[in-house]
């Protein structure tokens, strides 16, 4: 438990305030939350370049190995959205792994950073099931809050070190 | 007073926009015609049926359990998904277009092609009647 209070202060002395708070900007289309947030949770904008967007939008009949396809408008409506609401630097760095792959937000150098001192068996705990898994941990995370103290692991995977 | 008399007639008009199962479930049946009758043990064997053309995803179960009046788990990102059951979940088969939506998405994923009016009757039969 030290070693994660250690870890938070040192987080905090390198972050800006607020990195807690990846909100959803007010003007999303209310497709956005629906049909984004029906597999998994509708994930903050800002994560990706508007260029990551446009090529996750051309393409979701092949979404991360699932079928995500919508008809024109809604896709129009929510690939609009994410463009104009779009992040860039730091925090989308490292997102394209190259050879042609879809970017992924979690692989990207700082949300790496944030989830070092997840063990690995967290990520295969069944309960957790993926890192897109958000809200499995951030008990939150659908209201855009991803606090530490808001943090509720099903293994109990930081108390336990 | 006219506060009130606002709040219900939205209430109503709320209402009368949800349809049951049963009105989701006759149009299909209608739309595949011949005067199709649905059976809940067919969309039980659809329900159950391993198609095998997704990998990930080889079945209904794989994601929606053995029981759908059970919370399942996505089989890619993880995410808790409600019961397709009404008698878990109420806001199951009530909204034709999600109804739609969702037959869409997943019978070209895990069916490999489009299901026809009649299975998506007879499932809806199923999930109606699963308690």
């Amino acid at each position: 438990m030290k070693r994660i209070a250690l870890f938070a202060a040192a987080a905090f002395a390198t972050l800006p305030a607020h990195a807690d708070r990846l909100p959803i900007p007010a003007d999303a289309p209310p497709a956005f939350a629906a049909e984004c947030g029906g597999c998994h949770i509708a994930f903050p904008p800002s994560l990706l370049t508007a260029d990551d967007w446009r090529r996750v939008m051309a393409s979701l009949d092949k979404h991360y190995g699932d079928n995500a396809a919508l008809d024109d408008r809604t896709r129009r409506a929510i690939g609009d959205f994410l463009e104009r609401s779009a992040g860039s630097g730091r925090r989308t760095e490292g997102a394209n792994a190259g050879n042609g792959a879809l970017p992924r937000l979690t692989i990207s150098n700082w949300f790496r950073r944030k989830h070092d001192e997840v063990p690995a068996a967290a990520w295969k705990d069944k309960r957790i099931g993926s890192a897109a898994n958000c809200a499995a941990c951030h008990s939150r995370a659908e209201m855009g809050s991803y606090g530490e103290r808001e943090l509720r692991m099903p293994g109990g995977y930081l108390s336990e070190r | 007073m006219k506060h009130l008399s606002l709040i219900a007639l939205i209430a109503v008009s709320g209402a009368a926009l949800a349809e049951t199962p049963r009105q989701i479930g006759d149009a299909y049946a209608a739309a595949q015609g011949g005067g199709y009758r649905a059976t809940a043990a067919r969309g039980a064997e659809f329900f159950a049926r391993k198609f095998n053309v997704s990998e990930k995803m080889p079945a209904c179960s794989t994601c929606h359990t053995d029981s759908p009046a059970q919370a399942g788990r996505h089989a890619i990102t993880g995410k808790t998904i409600k019961p397709l059951a009404p008698v878990a979940n109420s806001e199951r088969l009530s909204d034709p277009a999600k109804v739609e939506k969702w037959f869409t998405r997943n019978c070209k994923e895990v069916v490999g092609r489009e299901c026809s009016a009649g299975e998506k009757a007879d499932f809806v039969a199923f999930l109606a009647e699963v308690r």
